[in-house]
């Protein structure tokens, strides 16, 4: 519940707030916003099985968001910045796909 | 995509610990979890904003080298549509003041061929030739006379009572006075004429002249004025025949 609270204030605090990304971190946002929504269907499906800890979401949370940001940095740095990019979405969607449907059988059983 | 339950890195408690006991260490982990995700949202927003916001910045080399190849044509395409209507105002603008040169010049020249024509009045310096003839012994040769003296000396505008001279301009006897296109007049005659005033005074007044030689009982006085009018009007009847040839330029239709 305090998450979901949390979600709702997260959003509203941005749409009031209405910040400009700095520029140093526009490549790195939208992946880490992905990664960080792979992490939160992971807690959703771990709170479903009935193994969800707060723990392991917070550094699942934190580590995904750094390691993708690492990874785009990383291929920014390389000279593979898009391409990584792309790698890195395309592996966050499978999961968060498969997340998805593990949460989707466990709320309707289908 | 079929169940994985063993994902790498999926937040899964490994402890095992029992629901009662969840719920009951609220406080820290809980506030942490709400944290993250209300940073979560707080980002998404952030970011749909600024991809609604940026429009280059977050493109790819290609894509922007196809925008800019698009602009590069759209600029180029609207420089051609600009100087084209460029060239099209020029064009209408020397029309407009091409016309409106032609339009003065026609009016000019309307003006001087109605003079010419007598349709339109005039005035200007001239001479007011008085005539009286109690006896009625003035003929039309005499008026004609008159008019062909005043011609001579530059008479650009001639009226004779309420008859304007112009070239087709007829005189005939009739009884009791002349007729001057039709127009029946009687003595005493008022003839104004505009021109070089002295000039037509003096071809008037030279000894031997129009004045001098005027039949017996008629006498004529030769006023000069600066401003005489002639205000008489002939009325053009439209050429039932005639049309104007090839060339544009209007012909002086009555003369």
């Amino acid at each position: 519940m305090i998450p979901a609270i949390g979600l709702v204030v997260g959003i509203v605090a941005g749409l009031l707030l209405q910040p400009s990304v700095p520029v140093w971190a526009q490549p790195y946002l939208p992946i880490a916003v992905v990664a960080a929504l792979d992490a939160v269907f992971g807690g959703v499906r771990a709170l479903l099985d009935g193994i969800f800890d707060d723990k392991v979401f917070v550094v699942s949370f934190l580590s995904n968001v750094i390691v993708a940001a690492f990874i785009v940095y990383l291929g920014d740095q390389l000279g593979v910045g898009s391409q990584l990019s792309t790698g890195v979405v395309v592996v966050l969607g499978i999961r968060i796909f498969s997340n998805v449907a593990a949460i989707r059988r466990h709320l309707f059983h289908a | 995509m079929p169940e994985s339950s063993d994902a790498p890195d999926e937040p899964t408690g490994t402890d095992g610990a029992p629901a009662s006991r969840r719920l009951a260490r609220f406080s820290k982990a809980q506030l942490l979890v709400a944290l993250l995700v209300a940073a979560l949202g707080f980002a998404i927003v952030v970011q749909l904003r600024q991809t609604e916001q940026q429009g280059l910045a977050s493109l790819r080399q290609s894509d922007l080298v196809r925008i800019l190849d698009d602009v590069g044509d759209r600029r180029d395409r609207l420089a051609a549509e600009a100087s084209d209507l460029e060239s099209q105002r020029r064009q209408l603008s020397d029309v407009r003041t091409g016309d409106q040169a032609a339009l003065d010049a026609a009016r000019s020249r309307a003006s001087t061929l109605g003079i010419l024509a007598g349709t339109v009045a005039a005035k200007g310096p001239g001479v007011e030739v008085y005539i009286t003839d109690p006896q009625a012994s003035v003929r039309a040769a005499t008026l004609l006379d008159l008019v062909q003296e005043l011609r001579d000396a530059g008479a650009e505008a001639i009226q004779i009572g309420s008859a304007r001279v112009i070239a087709s301009t007829s005189f005939t006897d009739v009884d009791g006075g002349i007729a001057v296109d039709n127009v029946m007049l009687r003595a005493p005659y008022t003839v104004r004429a505009v021109g070089d005033g002295q000039t037509m005074a003096t071809a008037l007044e030279i000894p031997g002249g129009v004045i001098a030689s005027m039949p017996a009982g008629a006498h004529a006085t030769v006023a000069t004025h600066d401003e005489v009018e002639v205000t008489a009007l002939h009325a053009l009847p439209d050429p039932q025949y005639a049309r104007p040839a090839v060339t544009p330029s209007p012909a002086p239709p009555a003369s």
